[in-house]
């Protein structure tokens, strides 16, 4: 029998999909088309705010949307009906997250000389979407009033990789012992430099705010 | 979940070393994962027996979990301390200027190739 051989490695299992991720950047880059990767949990509203802001954005920028669920297509016929924009549903095949291979898979799927701007709905999980870069341009993530303001200590990596965070369904606030302040001080601790914008998807608040940042961001992304 | 997607990406790293070095089957691989690297062991072993099954080269082959102890060090006074039982605020001063040291490897050690 042929002798075992020990071959070294010493590398970090996220290195590949590390700079697959950074190469989709740089395509994007050069096509002019901005990736936003949202992350939430299961329920936090992601859809909802997105028919809010895709509904204020799409006639200063044209918008598309990729719906990433273990299974169905209800979002993605959702986002379509209420908006109106290309919208198209990727299934995982029972895995908890993207990786930026089938991210640029989705993409292929999508009329990108004709986009300036791709949301991609991460599946609703709070842990392993954040493990894993998608290539996206910046990663923004919701966190709904009734998950409770100490989710940032709970699952520190996934705020630590956000740029933008959303509160979401501040109306409901008074039912629930949420304390904006000590959320914001909470997502900090983890990550100074995120911003964090309050919303309620529900009646509209906020999303204006959101809908500003989007586009100064696509902007800067263009001129770069 | 989560660690069936970290299994694809080890099988395919290791694969495309494997075949560099010309070998025809690939009989261990030793993995560094940090305690707070959010991956579960058991876990990760549980999807590597069922996904190494399904490739030629890897059938049967064993995976030896190596688990690196996570430390936080403290910029102001300057101190490593243990994280998990710690957290982010150090427990000499008080101070939450602090950054994670080591433990949040998730990384092919070695692999043992025939």
């Amino acid at each position: 029998m042929d002798p075992v051989k020990v071959i070294e490695i010493k590398k970090s299992v996220f290195d590949d999909n590390n700079a697959d991720a950074q190469k989709l950047r740089n395509e994007l880059k050069h096509k002019g088309v901005y990736l936003l990767n949202l992350m939430s949990s299961p329920g936090s509203g992601k859809t909802t705010t997105l028919v809010r802001t895709i509904n204020l954005i799409k006639d200063a920028i044209r918008v598309a949307v990729m719906e990433a669920d273990i299974d169905s297509d209800v979002d993605a016929i959702r986002i379509k009906e209420a908006t109106g924009v290309e919208s198209i549903q990727l299934h995982t095949g029972g895995m908890c997250h993207l990786d930026a291979e089938m991210t640029r898979q989705g993409l292929g799927n999508l009329s990108l000389s004709e986009t300036d701007l791709v949301i991609l709905e991460n599946v609703g999980n709070l842990v392993c979407p954040a493990e894993f870069d998608t290539g996206s341009c910046c990663n923004v993530m919701i966190l709904s009033v009734p998950e409770g303001d100490d989710k940032p200590l709970k699952y520190p990596l996934m705020f630590s990789v956000c740029d933008l965070v959303l509160i979401n369904k501040t109306d409901v606030m008074p039912y629930f012992d949420f304390d904006l302040e000590k959320c914001k001080a909470n997502i900090h601790l983890r990550n100074p430099r995120a911003t964090v914008i309050p919303v309620c998807a529900k009646t509209g608040e906020g999303i204006d705010v959101f809908a500003q940042w989007i586009i100064d961001q696509v902007a800067a992304w263009k001129e770069r | 979940m989560h660690e069936l997607g970290i299994v694809f990406h080890i099988i395919k790293q290791v694969r495309q070393v494997a075949e560099q070095n010309g070998a025809t089957h690939v009989s261990k691989v030793v993995m560094n994962i940090g305690e707070v690297s959010t991956v579960v062991p058991y876990y990760l072993e549980d999807c590597w027996k069922w996904a190494v099954e399904k490739e030629d080269m890897m059938k049967g082959c064993e995976l030896e979990i190596l688990t690196i102890d996570a430390l936080t060090h403290c910029d102001s006074c300057n101190c490593s301390y243990p994280t998990v039982a710690n957290g982010k605020i150090c427990p000499r001063c008080g101070s939450d200027r602090t950054w994670l040291e080591r433990g949040n490897e998730v990384e092919i050690k070695e692999i043992e190739v025939i």
